[in-house]
């Protein structure tokens, strides 16, 4: 008899990818939205989670992996239940995001690339997030915070630690 | 009469769908399925003149009629939704407040390539965005506007959302087919062009957010009456991202041709903390630097040509006389290194040492050879490479160096900036 694993992917996760297998004319289409759903559940790109994945695409486990270095947007590790990306490109370069990303630095401890000890931040800074007219620009985990200062970065840090 | 939006339409809560038809919503897309053929619609829209607004402005009519008749395979649609360029975020807004508007534009293009499955390549960052065209694409399905026999015409289609996963380079078309197609963003040679052979080997149009939001009001008014707007080779109005120092950025959509100064000084309010303007990139990261003397030009693909740089995505980054311009063009370059797929040698190489010359004069390292190494790096990429990622890295750093050459020889000389910085964030 086949052995039976406990799955790493959630009941959620599961539907979600089953519900693709017959959108695309070819099942390798379905790489990316198998990794934006992975990245969902996990916060990262979860190896276990994508070898299984790929077993209920029925598509080589390979073109995850492949994928999975190539797209910037997911962590390949684990990171804190918030993950701040700073803007670092042009315009809001020019409004001030170093200026940003040194004030982060200082409030979380942390340097650039790291997760506070409490694992709750971790502060990364990324290209053009696309706002550059709300600049300067942040994103925490999926969504935009825009027209950042240091007041509202206080306000921020402080409703997500409570939220937590 | 001035001159009123219809993109970003002046309407409370257009994202709703009952708002949206009070407003005329799908009245396009009725009139289209009954007064037009596919091969109609496509000729109303040639002689419209409207143009691509992603960037290049390739004529969009002309772009549909590219497609071979009879070829036997299926016709798909991918709307370029990956708005990455920076200095660039009309997309991002007209997704957010006007999801119906890109989905009517949407089902409108693909009823004139006869295409019944199409995509949305949204970049993946833009969760929100995604979640409100989902939302549009159930309302729309739910009232019959898409599926099956859409309003009784016959003609079938439906739309499927595919999030990207935060490569600049899926922005340029043959990579985002090889995105979609499940594979890292590899930009393919052309020819052979996507009309004829793209998303799987099938012919394919791409067609930016804005060009199809544009749809809707051709189809409503007609091509004379779009073509009153703008400037004969450039009709219609035109979404201008500004942003940088200026007192209101912003997205503002005018009539191409208005001036560069009328855009910064009437519509953003000016150069912000009585500062004076130094430069100004006019069409997103990718396009030469204008300095300040060319405040008059206007606004349109032929006169920014003229004026020695380009329309683009029409991002309009405005850069204040406080600013390092050694620093300006080492952001931008750190970005093309950052964001080069590496499939060709002079773009993957090249911008790898633009962004570490640069990185040195900033930082006080330069050498007095490096100007002209940077100029030669400049004329090694461009041309030079499989899709136009390796162009666009170069002429900012080459205008940068051409515009502002003792700002770069201060830098090496003193190993600092010539202007003093100033704190910006408050």
């Amino acid at each position: 008899m086949e052995k039976i694993e406990k799955s790493k992917l959630s009941a959620e996760s599961i539907e979600k990818i089953k519900a693709l297998l017959d959108v695309f004319p070819q099942r390798k289409s379905m790489v990316l939205p198998v990794l934006h759903i992975v990245y969902e559940q996990f916060g990262y790109l979860d190896k276990e989670a994508i070898a299984e994945a790929a077993r209920i695409c029925d598509v080589a486990k390979v073109h995850f992996e492949e994928a999975a270095d190539f797209y910037t947007m997911f962590p390949l590790k684990p990171v804190g239940k918030y993950l701040i990306q700073v803007c670092r490109n042009i315009s809001c370069s020019l409004l001030g995001s170093e200026e940003l990303v040194d004030y982060l630095k200082s409030k979380l401890g942390i340097e650039v690339g790291e997760t506070t000890p409490d694992g709750l931040f971790t502060l990364v800074v990324v290209e053009c997030l696309g706002s550059c007219g709300t600049a300067p620009v942040a994103q925490i985990n999926d969504k935009y915070y825009e027209n950042l200062t240091r007041a509202k970065i206080d306000g921020i840090l402080s409703e997500l630690r409570e939220k937590a | 009469m001035s001159f009123q939006p219809f993109l970003l339409r002046a309407i409370e809560d257009d994202d709703r769908f009952d708002v949206y038809v009070k407003h005329g919503g799908y009245s396009a897309l009725r009139k289209a399925l009954k007064e037009f053929s596919p091969e109609s619609l496509t000729e109303e829209v040639i002689n419209s003149g409207l143009r691509g607004r992603g960037g290049a402005g390739f004529p969009t009519g002309r772009k549909w009629s590219f497609i071979p008749k009879n070829s036997g395979k299926p016709v798909y649609l991918c709307v370029n939704a990956d708005e990455s360029e920076p200095g660039t975020f009309k997309d991002r807004e007209l997704m957010l407040k006007h999801p119906h508007l890109v989905i009517e534009g949407t089902i409108i293009s693909a009823y004139a390539i006869k295409c019944n499955h199409a995509f949305i390549y949204i970049r993946g960052e833009f969760a929100e965005e995604a979640r409100r065209l989902q939302k549009a694409i159930a309302e729309a399905s739910a009232h019959g506007f898409l599926g099956e026999n859409i309003l009784g015409s016959g003609f079938n289609l439906r739309i499927t959302i595919y999030r990207g996963g935060g490569a600049y380079i899926c922005g340029e078309e043959t990579s985002l087919m090889t995105s979609l197609e499940g594979g890292p963003g590899y930009p393919r040679v052309k020819p052979p062009f996507p009309a004829v052979s793209g998303l799987y080997g099938c012919p394919t149009i791409i067609n930016n957010v804005e060009t199809l939001s544009n749809l809707p009001a051709i189809v409503n008014n007609g091509a004379d009456w779009f073509k009153s707007i703008g400037t004969p080779r450039s009709p219609g109005s035109k979404i201008f991202c500004v942003s940088g120092h200026v007192v209101r950025p912003g997205n503002y959509e005018l009539p191409m041709g208005i001036s560069l100064r009328e855009l910064l000084y009437e519509h953003a309010g000016g150069i912000a903390n009585d500062r004076n303007l130094k430069a100004v990139i006019p069409g997103g990261s990718s396009v030469p630097i204008l300095t300040a003397d060319k405040i008059d030009v206007r606004m349109d693909f032929e006169s920014l040509a003229e004026a020695g740089s380009m329309l683009g995505s029409a991002g309009v980054i405005v850069i204040d006389d406080a600013t390092c311009i050694v620093r300006a063009a080492y952001i931008i370059s750190r970005f093309y290194q950052h964001e080069s797929c590496g499939q060709c040698t002079p773009c993957r190489q090249g911008t790898l040492w633009m962004d570490r010359i640069l990185h040195r004069i900033e930082h006080g390292r330069g050498r007095s050879e490096d100007l002209d190494l940077l100029l030669d790096i400049c004329d090694n990429i461009e041309g030079n490479t499989i899709c136009p990622l390796g162009d666009a890295a170069v002429p900012s750093v080459r205008t940068s160096i051409k515009l502002f050459r003792e700002e770069y020889e201060y830098h090496i000389k003193h190993k600092k900036c010539l202007v003093d910085p100033v704190k910006r964030l408050s």
